[in-house]
């Protein structure tokens, strides 16, 4: 049994882990959705984009459900100051997922094109909204909510969705949706033949320069445009999770400080633009699964400078910055961290086996002949 | 204070947005398993007939389980859109729960149905088959976890408040898995998923049968369907989860409810068949009654009595001053008053502190509540009567017809003329909805019956709500109509149409519709 603050830091690193499981592998289904329309021009060519991703993009989603349930679970005063406070845009997110599942099984179960084309424009959407409005909500945590909490420990939300559509938070969704557009490029030319991967190619040379250029753009806006609250003091790191036992300092020293503080942390910026460059660099010719990897690595890399600029906190509130939750003191109890932890440990390790055994069981390049040949099995 | 309008529109999104997606989880839980068993058929005798089921009904199999998904989804949001206080509270004993339904159950169902469908041609006969295990024992597992949850809302063992964090947390993980009616809920709402299944199978067989189209195909699917349907609405039945109601408090008020019982009766109490409850009268008008079934099927017991309602509301009017006096002292620790003294006045009382917090309704305070605030809040904590008392007599009605129906299918089938009759086959094609009104009237029973709490005995329902405005509850509800409403209607046609395809749809050239050379399979 670990301590209550090791095992505090210890959830706040599985959670990160869950974030950036989910970012990899839904971020080239997203991609492959919002991709679909510009790299599959004829029907069989947009079967070729979905079965890149068909055999394995549901057990990829679970990784956003597990990633819910964890905040849920883990820190629920995130859960339910963010889901309320938050209720418009996670209701777009919610609606914008629930075209994809029937978008995959019953696009192609009709041969009709009006049908088809319906379900493509579907599809397009739930890989296109959620990262928009993901990005978009990323956007807000790094700058804060208007949230605070009352004497019940209630969550009350002072903003309305329109606040959440700043300049700043807009950017940050167009550059979740150019994320995964580019990791998911990077896919589907790694799984395909033909037109589509030289698509898929042009695509990831176009979006490389421009993902580069917005997140530095966003780096430089958040570093110089707003403020970075201080955690000043604390009940304990390892006392009971109550929020309003804490002071807050609206504004810190900020975010450049702050990672020169800690300059271990400047590794995290660091990965993300060279794994991004060398993606596309390599992407925008003949590398696949090297690019892939660099992809990957960038995005872990960006959803790493995201965690440690936010570190220690978890949700900033801009209007009262003591209700702000850190992962000192919004997490569940001592000994449910402790069980949790345990069952994680038991069971990753096997949910990773048969992941990577269904991966190489479905693996292969799509082509044009094999939707063919399959044609009434596949999506 | 958040308005009853806010309360009641919350409840209306949860309530509707569960129902829905409880259309499509009972056949997901039956169908894998139905699933798996075809396909062990086929592995174990190599006729490919049983290949062909096992396609083919995964062909209808994944049209519903798109649906689960995307209205799963719906469930993980709205308990922290629109419960951010419920949250609040049971996050805490959640934590395990969700930790292992994720783990276990999520990633295994997800991650195989895929290979499922498109693995038919890159595995082996075996570990395909091992795989649509999987896939039936992921969605089971996942039925296990949430029903664990579902079972300490209705009975919270295992936890006790926390008045630093203010909300539940865990004292025993054991406790909450163990938990009585976690066990007897999971039997009976997976047995009730596995005769969803066989219906669905029984009934669209019959009708190919009485086509007289894909014979073969669909006297076999029938048998299957017939003996796991027999045998999973015997366990539905007998394992019926009344047995569950006799532990925890608002469980007793719910079985009362069902019951009408209006009345403390001697043991062993007498069943109401049918009647007319009378919320005015407080009793049960034309009813007709059964001697001692009440008390043998809830108590398993002659001699245990069965507590009515009118002593339960006598109960409560107690637990609710005790709770205000929870109340009253938690406010004392809270502005810093922590002595010996208190915290002892507090832990006599801690359990009926949810008690207290029905009186949050009529006043902030709590504490200063009047005689007539305290009897409308003990009033509050009995559930109304005639939902709970009809839903559940549809459930069980719907539960004997189908136990008629599998008992003479099975029994045909053994004795080999169920071809012929044409009368219990018409009867099979229209019992295919009665599955779904048993599942949702239980579910009715199971949630309307837990009101007013969210959690029993320990967190009101209009206290659990996120503070929302009227607009943004509007906003979503619309939403879910118009996605919802949309969805079905897609589902639905695409059900039917693949089901009037058949087999054809497999596109192996054997089928009615494709074939020249139509060789009924012996």
């Amino acid at each position: 049994m670990f301590d209550y603050e090791t095992i505090r830091l210890i959830w706040w690193i599985f959670i990160g882990v869950v974030a950036i499981a989910f970012a990899l592998t839904e971020g080239f289904d997203f991609g492959a959705g919002t991709l679909l329309p510009f790299v599959g021009k004829t029907d069989i060519e947009r079967r070729v984009v979905l079965n890149t991703v068909g055999g394995t993009w549901e057990g990829n989603q679970v990784w956003l459900i597990l990633l819910g349930g964890a905040i849920f679970a883990i820190w629920p005063a995130v859960y339910a100051t963010l889901f309320s406070g938050l209720y418009i845009a996670m209701m777009l997110v919610l609606f914008s997922l629930f075209l994809r599942p029937a978008g995959f099984d019953y696009r192609s179960k009709i041969d009709c094109p009006k049908w088809r084309n319906a379900w493509d424009w579907a599809l397009f959407l739930g890989g296109t909204l959620p990262p928009v409005l993901l990005g978009v909500l990323v956007g807000n945590l790094l700058i804060g909510l208007p949230f605070h909490l009352d004497e019940d420990l209630r969550p009350n939300y002072d903003g309305s969705f329109f606040g959440l559509l700043g300049p700043f938070q807009l950017l940050c969704g167009v550059i979740g949706v150019v994320l995964t557009s580019f990791h998911g490029g990077i896919f589907i030319k790694w799984r395909t033949d033909g037109d589509v991967r030289e698509r898929a190619r042009k695509a990831v040379s176009f979006l490389g320069p421009v993902l580069i250029a917005l997140v530095a753009v966003a780096a430089l806006w958040l570093i110089f445009g707003f403020d970075r609250p201080e955690l000043t003091s604390i009940a304990g790191k390892g006392a009971p999770s109550n929020p309003m036992n804490k002071a807050v300092l609206a504004k810190g020293p900020g975010w450049l400080a702050h990672f020169l503080e800690n300059p271990w942390m400047l590794v995290a910026p660091v990965v993300a633009v060279l794994g991004l460059l060398f993606a596309w660099i390599l992407g925008r010719g003949r590398g696949d699964a090297s690019a892939f990897v660099l992809s990957s690595l960038g995005i872990v890399g960006a959803l790493l400078t995201i965690g440690f600029g936010l570190f220690p906190f978890l949700l900033i509130s801009t209007v009262d910055p003591r209700s702000s939750l850190t992962l000192w003191d919004a997490t569940s109890s001592h000994m449910v961290l402790n069980i949790a932890f345990w069952i994680t440990i038991v069971f990753l390790p096997i949910v990773l086996l048969y992941t990577q055994w269904v991966y190489r069981k479905l693996w292969g390049t799509v082509s044009n002949d094999s939707i063919l040949q399959n044609t009434h099995t596949l999506y | 204070m958040t308005g009853d309008e806010i309360v009641n529109l919350s409840r209306l999104q949860f309530g509707l947005t569960a129902l829905y997606h409880f259309l499509f989880v009972p056949l997901t839980l039956g169908m894998t398993f139905l699933l798996a068993i075809m396909e062990s058929v086929y592995v174990m005798t190599g006729r490919q007939v049983y290949r062909d089921m096992t396609r083919f009904w995964g062909k209808l199999f994944a049209i519903n389980f798109a649906m689960g998904v995307t209205t799963g989804l719906t469930l993980e949001f709205q308990f922290g859109t629109n419960w951010a206080y419920y949250s609040h509270y049971v996050g805490d004993i959640f934590g395990p729960i969700l930790a292992s339904e994720g783990w276990m159950a999520f990633f295994l169902e997800s991650t195989f149905v895929g290979l499922f469908f498109f693995g038919w041609d890159r595995l082996t006969k075996v570990q395909h088959l091992t795989v649509t295990w999987l896939l039936a024992f992921g969605t089971n597992f996942s039925a296990l976890w949430i029903l664990i949850a579902n079972a300490w809302m209705q009975h919270p063992v295992g936890a006790e408040f926390n008045y630093e964090t203010l909300r539940m947390e865990m004292t025993s993980f054991a406790e909450v898995f163990f938990n009585p009616v976690a066990q007897v809920k999971f039997v009976h709402t997976v047995a009730a998923g596995y005769v969803t299944g066989s219906m669905f199978v029984l009934g669209i067989s019959s009708w190919y049968l009485l086509q007289g189209r894909d014979v073969g195909f669909a006297r076999r699917s029938f048998s299957i369907a017939s003996a796991f349907g027999l045998a999973s609405i015997l366990s539905v039945i007998v394992l019926g989860d009344e047995s569950g109601y006799t532990s925890g408090e608002t469980q007793r008020v719910k079985l009362a409810a069902i019951e009408a019982e209006w009345e403390t009766t001697k043991a062993p109490a007498s069943f109401t068949l049918v009647g007319i409850p009378n919320e005015e009268t407080q009793r049960t008008d034309y009813a007709v009654e059964i001697p001692y079934l009440l008390g043998l099927i809830a108590t398993r017991s002659i001699d245990e009595q069965v507590r009515g309602l009118k002593d339960l509301y006598k109960d409560n009017l107690v637990r609710i001053r005790n709770g205000m006096k929870a109340y009253g002292d938690l406010q004392k620790m809270r502005a810093g008053q922590k002595d010996a003294a208190t915290i002892a006045a507090f832990e006599k009382n801690r359990g009926d502190l949810g008690y207290g917090l029905l009186l949050k309704k009529y006043t902030a305070k709590v504490v200063d509540a009047d005689e007539a605030m305290i009897a409308k809040a003990a009033k509050d904590s009995l559930p109304r009567v005639a939902p709970l008392f009809w839903s559940f007599r549809v459930m069980v009605g719907c539960g004997f017809i189908m136990l008629f129906v599998f008992g003479l299918a099975f029994y045909y089938c053994a004795t080999r003329v169920a071809d012929q009759k044409r009368w219990l086959m018409k009867l099979a094609v229209w019992s295919i909805p009665l599955p779904w009104v048993a599942a949702e009237t239980g579910w009715v029973v199971a949630e309307y019956g837990r009101q007013p709490w969210t959690i029993s005995g320990v967190l009101p329902t209009h206290m659990s709500v996120s503070n929302l405005t009227s607009d943004q509850l509007w906003f979503s509800l619309m939403g879910f109509l118009v996605f919802y409403t949309i969805l079905l209607i897609i589902e639905m046609f695409l059900m039917i149409k693949y089901v009037k395809l058949g087999p054809s749809s497999l596109h192996t050239g054997k089928y009615h519709f494709e074939s020249t050379q139509a060789a009924p399979q012996a």
